[in-house]
């Protein structure tokens, strides 16, 4: 085992503040949602609400039906059954686009930036600000490049050169620059698709903390992660997402990490396996 | 919340490593770079092998950019094109059907040179737009899409010129109505100091010019960029990446028509074959101008000037008295070095990032 247990510091960064109490409106919510693709159940009787302010988190492993969920919530995929709401009225989306255009950005792993583009012209990419007539549609770089500095300092993002390259910022910075773009164009609800996962802890750190920015800014932000101790710094609310279905919900302070940890691998079904690989090993 | 420190404080994105950008980065990082130093090697080559001593005159001069002007207003679009990550190999064949069409406008059905044009170009955009829409929609590699379309193409430009002309030359422009008044326009020689310039030097400065333009400070030469550089991130971000392309096709089909259109006015006439085998040089002039293959990167202004090298070549090989025949030699390794410093720079540029 590892020398020192991180677990306590883990806990201590979460912090014992319970979580702010239930919004009187979600700012989204899934109610008995499910989903099936052809025979195959993606998902089933998913109920979720995320508050503005808040961060909640989706836990589950590979083939839970993460991916599932953030493309309804984006508006990729319809729910096949239930109901899902956006500021409390009920919504049916047909693109990402719409989803959007109601304020849900969700910010992928590996698709959010374009490598090979400047830092302020991905900031802009899809939203980019026109000067003169607008049949013209010249850009107004000097502006945007300012208003990007400008943006990402806002985030605690401290770029030199906007002109450089994205792809020569770290994996980290480069989700970061996607949040900020996220919350400065408005974005109430933020949906994060494993931000953490192909990152380093330092760059992680760099993530966890403009997903913090994110909420102290007012948006609700949907954190999608395998990773429990990335869960518990940052998150209000738990949910944890096995085969399709939600096994568990959680509040901050009223968790602990191994409870987390215990309830993503299954706790029984990671009993059953401790004793079969000991069994093997006999 | 004790660890989200205030910015300027504890700032894990300020990263200390990270130096200042230094002007000469800047300066690298322009993808046309590597085509200018190469411009400037070899016009100082041709220079010290000339045995006319006409190459570095205003003469030399009308004479490259003669050869230059007409593959570059292509290569210009050809570049944007491959910027959003889409090749045209049916631009070089498109110049001989806009000709042949224009041609057989005039002298088979006897329409005016001006209103034959705007039909030319007419027919060009459509051309373009179904190139576009087969590639957006199959979803197949442009490379097949327009090689079908480039030997549709090369077949109906000599069938349909033997069966209506009984020959392989489409000729008699010079009666029709307006072919003086549109020679002025596309194909004049403007002397300068004794040399004979070409017109069509005009419209490639213009048209570079112009697309740069849209390249770097519009609105869709972002979404250019992006198209090619990760077609995924910029549909995620709203960005209409099929519209894109498709125009980008409409305007590559219209470039060819406008050189075929110059072609036929010049030479009052119009062979079949016309045209056949210049798509390789747009596409070289473009990668020598820094395009990268793959998208996302590259510039209108490299592409020109790999054009303009392709001049050089024309005109200073004979000038230096040395074998016609070693031409396309000569382009292929240019072609070849060209690209290896391109992508030498620009991974200097990056910060030794890889691909």
């Amino acid at each position: 085992m590892s020398k020192k247990d991180v677990t306590p510091l883990v806990e201590a960064a979460a912090g014992n503040e319970p979580a702010p109490a239930r919004a009187a409106v979600p700012a989204l919510e899934l109610a008995d949602v499910g989903k099936t693709f052809g025979s195959v159940i993606a998902l089933r009787d998913v109920n979720l609400s995320v508050d503005p302010g808040t961060v909640t988190c989706v836990l589950g492993d590979n083939g839970a039906g993460k991916s599932t969920l953030i493309k309804i919530l984006s508006g990729v995929h319809k729910p096949s059954t239930g109901v899902f709401s956006v500021d409390g009225k009920p919504v049916d989306f047909s693109s990402p686009r719409d989803a959007l255009s109601r304020g849900i950005a969700t910010v992928f792993q590996d698709l959010a930036t374009v490598p090979l583009m400047s830092i302020w012209r991905n900031f802009f990419l899809g939203n980019e600000p026109v000067i003169g007539p607008t049949a013209f549609g010249f850009m107004a770089t000097k502006s945007a490049q300012k208003i990007t500095k400008a943006a990402l300092l806002e985030m605690g993002i401290d770029l030199r050169d906007t002109n450089q390259p994205i792809g020569t910022l770290s994996g980290g910075e480069r989700q970061a620059v996607a949040i900020a773009r996220a919350v400065h164009f408005g974005a109430k609800v933020l949906i994060l698709d494993e931000p953490t996962s192909a990152l380093g802890v330092r760059q992680s750190g760099i993530v966890l903390k403009y997903v913090l920015a994110a909420r102290e800014r007012g948006v609700a932000v949907v954190f999608i992660t395998h990773n429990p101790h990335h869960a518990i710094m940052v998150g209000d609310r738990f949910y944890l997402l096995n085969r399709g279905r939600m096994i568990a919900e959680f509040v901050r302070g009223k968790v602990q990490l191994e409870d987390l940890i215990q309830a993503m691998a299954g706790g029984a079904e990671l009993e059953s396996l401790a004793h079969e690989i000991q069994s093997i090993r006999k | 919340m004790s660890f989200l420190a205030p910015t300027g404080n504890i700032n894990l994105a300020t990263d200390d490593r990270v130096a200042e950008t230094p002007w000469y980065v800047s300066i690298l990082r322009r993808p046309e770079l590597g085509a200018l130093l190469g411009a400037v090697v070899i016009f100082i080559v041709f220079t010290a092998a000339d045995t006319t001593g006409q190459f570095a005159t205003l003469s030399g001069a009308a004479g490259w950019t003669d050869f230059a002007a007409p593959v570059g207003i292509v290569a210009v679009f050809v570049a944007l094109l491959m910027i959003s990550g889409e090749f045209d190999l049916s631009a070089g064949v498109m110049v001989g059907t806009s000709g042949l069409f224009a041609g057989l406008l005039i002298s088979e059905l006897g329409w005016g040179v001006w209103p034959t044009i705007l039909a030319t170009l007419a027919m060009a955009a459509v051309v373009g737009f179904v190139n576009g829409l087969l590639v957006v929609r199959t979803a197949l590699p442009s490379f097949i899409v327009t090689l079908g379309t480039f030997f549709v193409l090369k077949g109906a430009n000599l069938a349909i010129t033997k069966g209506l002309t009984g020959t392989v030359r489409v000729s008699g422009v010079d009666q029709a109505d307006g072919f003086d008044s549109a020679r002025v326009l596309f194909a004049a020689e403007v002397p300068i100091a004794g040399a004979n310039f070409q017109i069509t030097i005009v419209w490639w400065i213009a048209l570079t010019a112009l697309a740069t333009i849209l390249l770097t400070r519009t609105v869709f030469g972002n979404w250019i960029f992006a198209s090619g550089g990760d077609a995924n991130a910029a549909r995620n971000a709203g960005v209409p990446v099929n519209r894109t392309k498709v125009i980008l096709f409409v305007l590559t089909s219209m470039s060819a028509a406008l050189v075929g259109v110059m072609f036929l006015l010049r030479l009052r006439g119009m062979q079949a074959g016309q045209g056949v085998g210049q798509e390789f040089y747009y596409i070289i002039a473009a990668a020598v101008g820094g395009c990268l293959l793959t998208g996302g990167a590259g510039s209108a202004i490299g592409a020109s000037i790999g054009a303009l090298i392709m001049g050089f070549a024309a005109v200073g090989i004979p000038y230096a008295l040395w074998d016609q025949d070693w031409v396309s030699t000569f382009l292929g390794v240019i072609l070849f070095s060209a690209v290896l410093i391109n992508i030498t720079i620009s991974r200097r540029a990056q910060g030794g990032r890889k691909k």
